[in-house]
């Protein structure tokens, strides 16, 4: 996720990656995985802006987006919190972990909390079975999360201190 | 080279590289399909095996296998009808309906739906598989094109017409999984995409998830109200189709036939568009004679296809410039019935409907275009049904269509000649442009009015045509991925071409998203076609410039052609749109 630029920066950033770009129409998902990096998430109006640079129906650029999990068209938090929903996670317990989650952030998987500090998404096996269940947060793994007091401490982490 | 295989003990060779589907099919052994098709004249190739009702079996496969899209072996032995394949494609259709709408008898398509007649062959009598039905929305946005996404089956031919054929590229396969379902950009309504409503996603839709916006309601709430003063006009693509709604074959010629059903269905005057066609060429060949001789910009695009125009809004908006200002022929016809003709009749334009039957979908959308109206209140053309609605009004009143008695239409906007029947092919507009354009700069007469180079199902079409002294470089174009190809090279610089015609439809209106469905036939289309070079040749007159009612509208009404009051009537302006 970017720092505090303006929107206007944001899309400068994009187009100049854009422009880098020697085949344009074949890099639609590296484009979109930038734009995403940039801007947090994929809005209708950066897709579109895509579609017109690249040359390809924004149609087409809304179906691939639509398909792939990793993007998402609504904004996210500022941390991105991730439960490994892969089958050893599952079986030692990553469905009580990510009920525990949402009832500490009061919010959904998929959802993003009110004031945009934490959002609740799941992912398949990050390769870190031994410490299973694990949650990632902002691409760190967390192991073996059984306790609710271990994950409220792993979330207090990243609450800013008052 | 050939490879030879077996298909339900038929011994066959046939190309490789080929489906086991199209192999099968030269032996005339028909394996049931939804979503594959393939239209050569076209370049549409509708192959992406999702709907995996053409599967058949295979000596030593475990499974069975999709024959659309399983390329021919040397030594294979298929079967198509075994009991395994056979109820496996039953169950394929099962799992449709299971998440399809059950309103057949209810349905648009009703009768004309592929999946209905598949379930009927396949003798589906009931539905093994419960389960989740999809909710979508009805997009009803547009003046033309109504979009029902439950009853799609996600075979994404009409995908495949817009992005490959037709390069609009208004849909997409949105989603994954269950959820799939073929949208437009960011859901939004067709009314706020770029889609010009050419129409050919209905034409190929195996489905009633896409269909014309009916207003064949709208027509008989008109004809029965006694203040209005109800007109009607044909276009020339209608009449080589209309009879296939009554069990006749492609291209037969129903002018007359058409002419007395509309009388019967109660309207008061039955015109043509063929004469507006008339004074399309009038117009179209004034105007380019009028850009060569004061420098305007070349090439001269034609303006009579709504979805064309549409397309170049959207995707060419920096030329808007170079097409024709002419308003399509039913829009000029519309405008002199409501002048004109109003004044004529001593008729107070408000209480005139003018209806248009079109081979066309996208005639609706323009009809409701605010530049093509005198004022708010007056329409040019009030309600445009395409044949396929016309064909449902004749049946609803019960008219035994095949025994009518030929009649002739409505003096004086109805007469007409053989230059304007041909428009509703590819081609056609620019051989009658070049009829009327010959004599009117030469002075001579010309021998010989067919233009056969411009016929056909080509893309592209080029002639050279020298008239007094100077070579007129033409070129005809259907399917809007062929005009995207010649505007690109346009907007580079890269052509110098004097006129081009353009239609959004392959072939020409004649195969408009309008006309009845021709189920993946494309011989139909030539059909049509010959149907309306026969009519032509039968005509007394053949060029446009010696339409009598043609000659006397002019001397009596509009003065000189291209002047100012057929400037302020007959032209229009377009307006720079948004590419999504």
């Amino acid at each position: 996720m970017c720092d505090s630029a303006s929107p206007n920066q944001f899309a400068q950033k994009l187009d100049s990656y854009i422009d880098s770009l020697t085949h344009k129409k074949e890099n639609l998902i590296g484009v979109l995985h930038y734009a995403q990096e940039i801007y947090g998430y994929l809005p209708d109006n950066v897709q579109w802006h895509i579609a017109q640079r690249l040359d390809i129906p924004s149609a087409t650029v809304y179906g691939v987006v639509s398909f792939y999990s990793f993007f998402t068209m609504i904004p996210r938090g500022e941390h991105v919190v991730n439960v490994c929903t892969g089958t050893a996670c599952f079986v030692r317990g990553a469905e009580k972990l990510k009920e525990e989650l949402e009832n500490q952030l009061k919010i959904k998987a998929g959802e993003t909390t009110p004031d945009n500090l934490f959002t609740l998404e799941t992912l398949r096996c990050v390769g870190a079975c031994g410490l299973a269940p694990v949650m990632i947060v902002d691409g760190e793994v967390h192991g073996r999360m059984h306790e609710a007091q271990d994950i409220n401490e792993v979330l207090a982490k990243y609450r800013p201190e008052s | 080279m050939d490879i030879q295989l077996t298909i339900n003990d038929i011994s066959l060779k046939v190309p490789e590289g080929m489906s086991i589907l199209d192999a099968a099919r030269t032996i005339n052994i028909d394996i049931p399909t939804l979503c594959y098709l393939k239209l050569n004249e076209m370049h549409y190739n509708n192959n992406i095996a999702s709907c995996r009702v053409c599967v058949v079996e295979i000596e030593g496969r475990r499974n069975l296998a999709s024959s659309c899209s399983t390329p021919v072996s040397s030594g294979m032995v298929v079967r198509t009808d075994s009991l395994r394949a056979i109820q496996a494609r039953r169950a394929m259709v099962e799992l449709l309906l299971s998440d399809h709408p059950k309103s057949c008898l209810t349905c648009a398509k009703n009768q004309d739906c592929d999946l209905q007649s598949l379930a009927s062959e396949l003798g589906v009598r009931h539905i093994s598989y419960e389960g989740e039905e999809s909710e979508f929305e009805i997009d009803k946005s547009s003046s033309s094109i109504v979009r029902d996404p439950n009853k799609c089956i996600r075979c994404r031919r009409c995908e495949t017409m817009c992005n490959e054929v037709q390069t609009v590229g208004v849909y997409s396969a949105v989603g994954r999984g269950f959820e799939t379902v073929v949208k437009t950009a960011f859901d939004l309504p067709l009314s706020q995409t770029a889609c010009t409503f050419c129409g050919q996603c209905i034409a190929v839709c195996p489905t009633g998830a896409l269909t014309e916006l009916d207003q064949v309601d709208k027509v008989w709430k008109a004809l029965n109200d006694p203040d209005q003063f109800v007109v009607v006009q044909t276009a020339p693509a209608v009449r080589v189709a209309l009879g296939e709604g009554f069990g006749l074959e492609p291209g037969t010629i129903v002018t007359g036939k058409m002419v007395a059903a509309l009388r019967r269905l109660g309207f008061d005057r039955v015109f043509d568009t063929d004469f507006a066609a008339d004074l399309t060429i009038m117009e179209e060949a004034t105007e380019l004679v009028h850009r060569i001789q004061h420098g305007g910009r070349l090439p001269l695009l034609t303006s009579c296809c709504p979805a064309w125009v549409k397309f170049f809004e959207h995707q060419f908006p920096d030329l808007l410039d170079i097409p024709s200002t002419c308003k399509s022929p039913h829009e000029m016809l519309g405008v002199l019935i409501k002048s004109y003709y109003a004044r004529t009749l001593g008729i107070d334009p408000k209480s005139i409907t003018v209806v248009s039957v079109m081979p066309c979908v996208a005639k609706k959308y323009e009809a409701a275009r605010p530049e093509l109206a005198q004022g708010a209140e007056t329409a040019d053309v009030d309600i445009v049904i395409t044949t396929r609605e016309l064909i449902r009004m004749i049946r609803e009143a019960s008219i035994h269509f095949d025994h009518l008695k030929e009649q002739e239409f409505d003096h004086p906007l109805g007469e007409s000649t053989g230059a304007s029947v041909i428009f509703g092919a590819t081609g056609g507009v620019l051989e009658a442009a070049l009829r009327t354009a010959y004599e009117v700069l030469t002075g001579e007469t010309l021998e010989k009015v067919e233009f056969e180079v411009l016929r056909g199902m080509e893309g592209l079409k080029e002639a050279v045509i020298p008239i007094s002294g100077r070579d007129y470089r033409a070129a005809v174009i259907h399917g809007l991925g062929n005009a995207r190809t010649v505007l690109e090279k346009i907007r580079a610089g890269e052509s110098n071409y004097d006129v081009i015609e353009i239609m959004a439809c392959p072939g020409g209106c004649i195969g408009g998203g309008g006309q009845p469905y021709h189920h993946g036939n494309l011989e139909i289309l030539s059909e049509r076609a010959q149907g309306l070079y026969r009519e032509d040749r039968a005509k007394p007159l053949r060029k446009s410039h010696e339409n009598p009612a043609i000659i006397g509208l002019y001397k009596d009404y509009l003065g000189e052609p291209y002047g100012e009051r057929a400037h302020k009537l007959l032209h229009t302006s377009y307006v720079a749109r948004k590419k999504i």
